[in-house]
Formats: structure tokens, C-alpha cells, sequence
């Protein structure tokens, strides 16, 4: 046991090592996408800028999970885990969306909902 | 048996220590998540109602710092990935150095958004004098008003319009960009409840920011167990634990940034 641990130069038990360029292209890239996500913003496309920018942002969030945060060589359970939260915080907002999409029309402005005005 | 000192007495293997510490990071980032999803659910909500309030409140962001930090996270997350790989391979020196390297770019993250806050209070836009209760001057505001509004700030502004309230912000916080670039403010007319893009802003960057705050406390604690020479012969948890953690705060910054920053 002890021996395993002093092999600490290779991939023994501290399991998988990012190797350097690896991370310093995920750190390029990261870089190079948030001048893209700026720029962009310089370039009317209307509702395709919102569009865009979270694409953006999903590419990057995804290099820092799958690369920096090692879930690309882990445990698959720690994926499940993960992207159990993302999908009921998805659920989440897409049912509140759908439920105040609803509703908002029927709210008198400046008023708030079934409050009598004094 | 030759255990190794770090290995606790109910777990049968370091590999099994370890994945048991990994799974329960990864079941915490998850509430974390989870948590951050209920500020992210009010701003699309608000967005979805009331798209014209965001349009005109995020020019009153600066892109070019709201950019500068978001560099600034991103290089603090890569100064930690390099830390946890040093630490897998037992580089004692080269980790302290990029913990530190992490620390000191925290520090400068939190340092900006001190700059881009200050600005907000400045211009009076900060969230608590727009939540005050409109029993004293809801008929014509005149005379009343200095019940609510002791502070005297607002004197000189006509009583009982909500909106006199953030009229300063309409100029945009000077010293944060060209007067120029606020031209299509000026063009149109400043939607009422513009604080409460500010109330979402300031709710999401200050929970944002109490957790850069936390981490730089775990970064330091890293530092000090490191510099005792306690991350070898493959025992690196803690840094991998504090490393997801980090990236995980980057994460959200890379979402709020374009979110609150980047709408048009």
C-alpha cells in the first residue's frame, strides 16, 4: 500500500493527472470565448444575442466541469449527480416561466395581485 | 498493515476515502446549485415580464470590468487546476505558488466589484430605500414625503413618484464609461422599477461574492496545511475538494456575467 502511494510521479493512486496542455488549452479557450461573448454583444442580432450568449456560456461551463473540474475522467455517479441538479433547476425555471407567462396578463400594473386599491 | 496516516480508521482504502470525499463534494455543489437556481429562476422570470427594464438597466454595467473580472475568475480557475495537478504529483513548492497565484487574483476579483458596487452606491442605486412602504404619501405625495424619505437625499424631488427616487441613475455611474454611450438612455425614458434589476443584481453578484469570499478562506487554509508539507505520497483531497469548489464559483460567474452584463 505504502509503496503504491510513493508513486507519485505517474498515474498510481492519485488517480488521472490533466496533463499540462490540456489545461492550458481549456484555460485559452475559456479566454478566447469570453472576448467572442463580449464581441458579439457589439452586433445586433436580436433575440439570437441571448441565444448566443448562453451558448457561449454553455461551451465554457462545460470545458471548466469535463476538464477543470475532472468529471471527464471521474466516477460516472458524481456526472449523475450533477446533472441531476442542472435538469430540476431546468424544470424549475421552465414551469415558473410557463406558469407567469400565464398569469402576468391578468396582473392590473401598479397593483398587487387580488389587493384591493385604498 | 502500513496505512497510511491520513487514511481514517472506517474506510478500507485511500481510493475509497477519497471517491467518498468526491461524492459528497459533488452532492454539496449540487445544493449549491440548486440554490443559486432560485436567483436564477426570479431573473427569468422578471426578464420574461419585463424585458424593457433589463434593456435599459445593463447599461448601467460596465462590460469592460464585468469582462476584466470575468478573465480575472477564469485565471484563478486555471491557477487552481494547476495547483490540484501539483498536488497529485507531490510539488509541495509549485502548489503553494499557485494557491497563492489564486488567492491574490480572488482578491482582485473581489477588488472590482468593490469598484463597480461603490459606483452603484454613489448613484443611489442600491435596493433599500425603494422598499419602503407607500402608506404615507399614496394620494399626491405633497407633504408627506419626508415621512418616508428622512434621509433628505430626495427632498429637493417631487414626493410620491416612485421613479424621482432613481432618476440619478439615468445618467449612468460616471467614471465607468463614455458619456456617449449612454446615448440610448437619454433617447428613451427610464422604465419604472429599474431597482429591481438592481435588487436581482445585487442579490446574485452578493451571494456570488460571499462565496469567493469562503473560498479564499478554504484557499488560505490550503496554503497553510501545504505549506506544512501535508499534501504528499498521494494524499491531495482537501486541495481537490477546494479545487472543485472553486471552479464551481467560476462557473456561476460565467453565467451571471453574460446574464447581467452582456443583454444587448
Amino acid at each position: 500500500m505504502s509503496d503504491e502511494h510513493a508513486d507519485t510521479a505517474g498515474h498510481g493512486s492519485v488517480g488521472h493527472v490533466v496533463p499540462m496542455p490540456l489545461l492550458v488549452g481549456v484555460f485559452a479557450s475559456l479566454l478566447v470565448l469570453t472576448v467572442v461573448t463580449v464581441a458579439v454583444t457589439y452586433v445586433d442580432l436580436g433575440s439570437l444575442n441571448l441565444l448566443v450568449a448562453m451558448g457561449v456560456a454553455v461551451v465554457k461551463g462545460s470545458l471548466v466541469v469535463l476538464f477543470f473540474m475532472h468529471l471527464a475522467w471521474d466516477r460516472p455517479f458524481n456526472a449523475v449527480v450533477f446533472i441531476t441538479a442542472l435538469l430540476f433547476v431546468t424544470l424549475f425555471i421552465t414551469f415558473i416561466l410557463l406558469d407567469t407567462k400565464q398569469y402576468q396578463p391578468d396582473i392590473i400594473p401598479g397593483q398587487a395581485p387580488a389587493l384591493e386599491r385604498r | 498493515m502500513s496505512d497510511p496516516p491520513h487514511l481514517a480508521h472506517h474506510f478500507d482504502t485511500p481510493e475509497q476515502q477519497f471517491a467518498s470525499g468526491k461524492l459528497g463534494m459533488w452532492i454539496f455543489l449540487a445544493t449549491e446549485i440548486l440554490f443559486f437556481g432560485g436567483l436564477f429562476v426570479a431573473y427569468a422570470v422578471y426578464r420574461a415580464n419585463h424585458p424593457e427594464i433589463f434593456d435599459f438597466a445593463h447599461t448601467l454595467l460596465d462590460k469592460r470590468l464585468g469582462g476584466l473580472n470575468t478573465v480575472v475568475l477564469i485565471t484563478s480557475s486555471f491557477t487552481m487546476a494547476l495547483g490540484v495537478r501539483y498536488a497529485q504529483l507531490g510539488q509541495t513548492r509549485k502548489l503553494v505558488t499557485s494557491l497563492i497565484a489564486t488567492l491574490v487574483l480572488a482578491g482582485g476579483f473581489l477588488g472590482v466589484k468593490a469598484v463597480e458596487y461603490e459606483h452603484k452606491w454613489k448613484h443611489g442605486l442600491l435596493w433599500g430605500e425603494h422598499y419602503q412602504s407607500h402608506e404615507g404619501h399614496d394620494a399626491h405625495g405633497d407633504g408627506h414625503a419626508e415621512d418616508a424619505h428622512t434621509e433628505g437625499a430626495h427632498a429637493e424631488e417631487p414626493a410620491g413618484d416612485e421613479r424621482s427616487n432613481i432618476a440619478p441613475s439615468a445618467t449612468g455611474p460616471t467614471g465607468l464609461a463614455k458619456p456617449g454611450q449612454h446615448d440610448p438612455v437619454d433617447d428613451h425614458a427610464e422604465p419604472d422599477n429599474v431597482h429591481i434589476f438592481f435588487g436581482i443584481y445585487f442579490s446574485m453578484t452578493g451571494l456570488h461574492g460571499v462565496h469567493v469570499i469562503i473560498g479564499m478562506g478554504l484557499i488560505l487554509w490550503l496554503i497553510l496545511r501545504a505549506r506544512r508539507k501535508e499534501f504528499v505520497d498521494g494524499y491531495f483531497t482537501p486541495v481537490d475538494l477546494v479545487g472543485l469548489y472553486w471552479h464551481l464559483v467560476d462557473l456561476i460567474w460565467i453565467f451571471l456575467f453574460p446574464l447581467l452584463y452582456l443583454i444587448k
